[in-house]
């Protein structure tokens, strides 16, 4: 199968318009000697219905398709309302590129500038850009413009944000003289506000804090901010369950000066890890070095509303080595879908949905609490998922939920060393109470 | 159909109690003690209230305000906005991939790690690399991560050095990347064909320097036919070429960069391999590598052992992890799938077909617009509007005025090198009908820009807003909706 659209005449005449004799006249200009002269060695081509056995073949290799989930970790099972895939599947959104021609691309524009401002309601911070790749990457840049905006060379990063993001963070900082330095936990889950206090100072650009934090603990974002601030650093707060924000408060209400992190959760499937939706938010004095695109809302010649893509002396297409970040594509379509989520589930729906996993989780941890021998290793309030420690290693636990179809949780042993044998449990609306009792259940048979 | 969409912010239509969504009861019994001491956020303040016809109705009129490739020729050079395959997206959204976890064990997604080895054998073999990650979210990750391979194998040998060339006609988040990776970036001027002075090179290829960014063909479209010379250059000086892959729609089968001193390259499967632009991402950057810098790769690397895949963390020279999970694995299905259905020959059709349309245009259109540089165009052609300037009219006048006539403009931001350029793409998926109307509407506006220069200045003139003022965008920015005292 080929999606070309040409016939043999018009291949003819094209050509002899072009003034080759054939298609192989047209790449003369490239040295004889370094072109291939074999075919390539790639599969056969396949029709539609091959390629869908094939397809269908690799995924039926998923052995965790049938088993009850309890993961989490960054990314999160959530309902998607049906209007959701269906509305961002329209070729109108799916196939433009970019909105540089804003009077044939108002539809894009308009759902960016409702999507920005849905990031600010969100976050309670004043503007927001109009996506990054995904939550690590945010907290890496993140990072990037604090250290623009304070001059500073120095980050404060909790231990308790994803693990993952912490790498890409340092993979990000390692060549550019900046130093990361890690702020343990308590035996709440939270930032140890002793150890925050001593390593602080002034060479610090900034307090990286997740929240709810990777082990589902929500941070005392407040005291986090305000040690920041005490010494003039930007107090950062990372979001990696997006959802979390319809019923704690707004980060940017907290002290918080730059809000990113992950919305997967608003209206995109686990997919393995991506595509998923990097947003960022921040307050307006730090426009400037706001990474990404950001639309904005200006007039037309007659006087009409239209929208924009602005602001576009921060970007490297116009400062090139100078630009707050060498981001050109994100993810607009993500962030298309993250908007007709959120919109559809509106003002009560939002709040109901965190509120219910919020319900599930304490419910889930309760109900696991009975189990002989599991206890919850952090005392610190949770949104929807909480660390368990296990009497057993928890190689083997999992070894034995899976027996039964369970994919319980997430090991933390091998990024945590000194936790012990310790797992994160997530529960969404998704789950019911009958699959979290069937947990409970399960798991008191496998530790038996 | 119809001459006049409005369509207020959704925000504006919000009405107390309304709601498009509802969550079964809760099934568990509730906590009224629910985080206590926690502090928990009053109401949404402005969050929007509507129906679910409300909903439908706001997207489906916005979406009609898009053009888009599914509606006709998009020919925005450097881009490759060619036909996005419709199977590809019923087989990403599969539920056996989309309801996968990424944090699951190994063996229990043994089916998504044959997506990504597969694809990274099909990318080895057509960029004739001997590695690729599939980590990087976007071509401009993909430099990023590529610089910083480069980086850590230089470290490796010793010195990593301290500048990277790069040619003036590149896309500006090469320079963007390579300062990231804490290079400074020193600039190579074109010669009179468009392509790297091979003078300017050497003198330029000094012990400091790290590496020579390359796009090849470059972004006039014309293939640097000095490349093996020019990586002889690099390497005989202990450097390494890092080739932009933007452009790879002109390569494929053809020649494989790999085969001509490419140390690192990134290719954009939302350019080469179909995958959908979705109005600005997700992409996918994919970067691959010659043996040398495989040590460096980020973590993890996905390794095979008897039919069985498995995560290799275990990787001491690594530069460390780009971005969390796997990349952007939903795009990765689709470039996959597209690669499948296509096979050896197809894939050598991609080029070839793109070659040959823009060509045609090029020819097509030589009298009627400037043509800067005489050199042989690959799959895309550099007009500018130096013919039309005489009249008064910018290349962004001929860009509104197409749309009049139903077509997408070219780029125009760049190449830097050719002032007032209409960079033109058209990709091998193009019908000869649209590629004609294409060609007719750019020689109806050369005779308008002689004859009624003033339509061009005030087009468009059939969409729903007329031209924008960006100006005042930028100096008094209104970026979000709030609601009215």
């Amino acid at each position: 199968m080929s999606y070309l659209s040409l016939s043999d005449k018009d291949k003819t005449e094209m050509l002899a318009r072009a003034g080759a004799g054939s298609v192989g006249d047209l790449f003369c200009c490239i040295p004889e000697a370094v072109r291939l002269k074999r075919p390539l060695d790639l599969p056969a081509a396949q029709s539609e219905i091959e390629l869908i056995r094939t397809i269908d073949g690799i995924g039926r290799k998923n052995a965790c398709l049938g088993h009850l989930s309890f993961l989490g970790g960054g990314a999160y099972e959530h309902f998607i309302p049906t209007v959701v895939d269906y509305l961002s599947s329209r070729g109108e959104f799916v196939s433009p590129y970019t909105p540089y021609q804003p009077e044939v691309s108002q539809g894009t524009l308009q759902i960016i500038f409702e999507y920005q401002t849905l990031v600010c309601q969100l976050t309670g911070l004043d503007i927001a850009n109009a996506s990054l790749y995904d939550g690590s990457t945010g907290a890496a840049e993140a990072v990037l413009m604090a250290q623009r905006v304070t001059n500073r060379n120095k980050v404060v990063v909790a231990r308790s944000l994803h693990p993952q993001y912490r790498a890409v963070v340092r993979t990000y900082i390692k060549n550019l003289g900046i130093e990361a330095v890690e702020v343990g936990y308590g035996p709440d889950g939270r930032i140890d506000p002793g150890e925050l206090g001593r390593v602080v100072d002034d060479r610090t650009a900034a307090v990286v804090c997740q929240s709810p934090n990777f082990f589902g603990v929500v941070e005392d974002l407040k005291a986090v901010s305000e040690a920041a601030h005490a010494i003039k650093a930007l107090s950062v707060a990372v979001v990696a369950e997006a959802l979390s924000l319809g019923l704690l408060e707004a980060p940017g209400k907290l002290g918080a000066d730059i809000v990113t992190g992950e919305a997967q959760s608003l209206g995109l499937p686990l997919s393995f890890g991506g595509a998923y939706l990097g947003f960022m938010s921040c307050r307006k004095e730090f426009l400037r070095q706001l990474p990404g695109r950001i639309a904005g809302q200006t007039v037309d010649k007659d006087g009409r509303r239209g929208f924009v893509l602005t602001l576009s002396t921060r970007e490297q297409h116009i400062r090139r080595e100078r630009a707050t970040s060498n981001i050109c594509s994100n993810q607009a379509l993500c962030a298309l879908r993250a908007t007709i989520f959120l919109e559809t589930l509106g003002k009560q729906g939002l709040r109901e949905m965190a509120w219910q996993n919020a319900q599930k989780a304490a419910y889930a941890a309760d109900r696991l609490g009975t189990v002989p021998g599991v206890k919850r290793r952090f005392t610190g309030p949770v949104f929807n998922e909480f660390v368990i420690e296990l009497p057993k290693p928890w190689a083997a636990v999992d070894a034995g939920l899976r027996a039964k179809g369970i994919i319980g949780g997430y090991g933390l042993g091998a990024e945590y060393p000194g936790i012990g044998e310790a797992a994160l449990v997530c529960v969404t609306e998704m789950r019911t109470k009958d699959e979290i009792d069937r947990l409970a259940r399960t798991l008191g048979e496998v530790l038996s | 159909m119809i001459k006049e969409i409005r369509e207020p912010l959704i925000f504006e239509i919000s009405e107390a109690g309304k709601r498009a969504a509802e969550l079964p009861a809760l099934d568990v019994p509730a906590k009224k003690d629910l985080l206590a001491g926690v502090p928990l956020r009053g109401e949404l303040e402005g969050f929007p209230e509507v129906s679910e016809t409300e909903i439908t109705r706001h997207f489906t009129r916005l979406s009609q305000k898009n053009y888009c490739v599914d509606m006709g020729i998009y020919p925005l050079g450097s881009c490759t906005m060619k036909y996005n395959p419709k199977i590809n997206e019923r087989l990403s959204a599969h539920p056996a991939f989309a309801g996968s976890h990424p944090l699951a064990a190994d063996d229990l997604v043994q089916g998504n790690l044959e997506v990504l080895k597969k694809l990274e054998d099909c990318l080895c073999e057509i960029a004739g690399m001997d590695a690729f990650t599939l980590q990087p979210a976007a071509g401009a990750h993909g430099e990023l991560t590529g610089m910083m391979l480069i980086r850590a194998a230089l470290e490796a040998r010793g010195n990593a050095r301290k500048h990277v060339l790069i040619p003036d006609s590149a896309h500006g988040t090469n320079p963007s990347s390579a300062h990231i990776c804490g290079y400074t970036v020193k600039e190579i001027k074109s010669n009179e064909s468009g392509t790297i002075d091979l003078a300017s090179l050497e003198a330029a290829m000094t012990d400091d320097v790290a590496a020579l960014m390359v796009t090849n063909p470059n972004t006039l479209g014309v293939f640097e036919s000095d490349i093996c010379r020019i990586a002889e250059i690099v390497h005989a000086k202990g450097g390494l070429v890092y080739m932009d892959g933007a452009n790879m729609n002109a390569l494929t089968g053809i020649v494989r960069p790999g085969d001509m001193g490419v140390d690192v390259m990134h290719i954009n499967l939302h350019k080469t391999f179909s995958t959908p632009h979705g109005g600005g991402g997700p992409g996918s950057g994919p970067v691959g590598v010659k043996k040398e810098l495989v040590p460096f790769l980020p973590v993890p690397v996905i390794v095979e052992k008897g039919g069985r895949f498995a995560l290799d963390f275990d990787r001491p020279g690594t530069i460390g992890r780009v971005r969390a999970y796997f990349g952007n694995f939903s795009v990765v299905i689709r470039a996959l799938c597209y690669i499948l259905t296509l096979g050896p020959k197809g894939v050598r059709e991609i080029a070839e077909f793109a070659v040959l349309n823009a060509n045609y245009i090029r020819k097509s259109l030589e009298g009627d617009y400037h043509l800067k540089y005489a050199t042989a165009s690959m799959h895309e052609c550099v007009f500018s509007d130096k013919y039309q300037k005489e009249f008064g009219v910018t290349n962004l006048d001929i860009a509104k005025r197409l749309i009049d006539y139903g077509v997408h403009p070219p780029t125009m931001s760049f190449p830097l090198i050719v002032h007032g350029a209409l960079m033109i793409e058209p990709t091998e998926t193009e019908s000869r009908r649209d590629i004609d109307h294409f060609i007719d509407a750019m020689k109806a506006i050369a005779k308008e820009a002689r004859e009624n220069p003033d339509i061009l200045h005030a087009a468009p003139h059939i969409t729903y807003v007329s031209r924008l003022d960006e100006v005042a965008a930028a100096k008094f920015p209104v970026l979000r909706w709030e609601k009215k005292a």
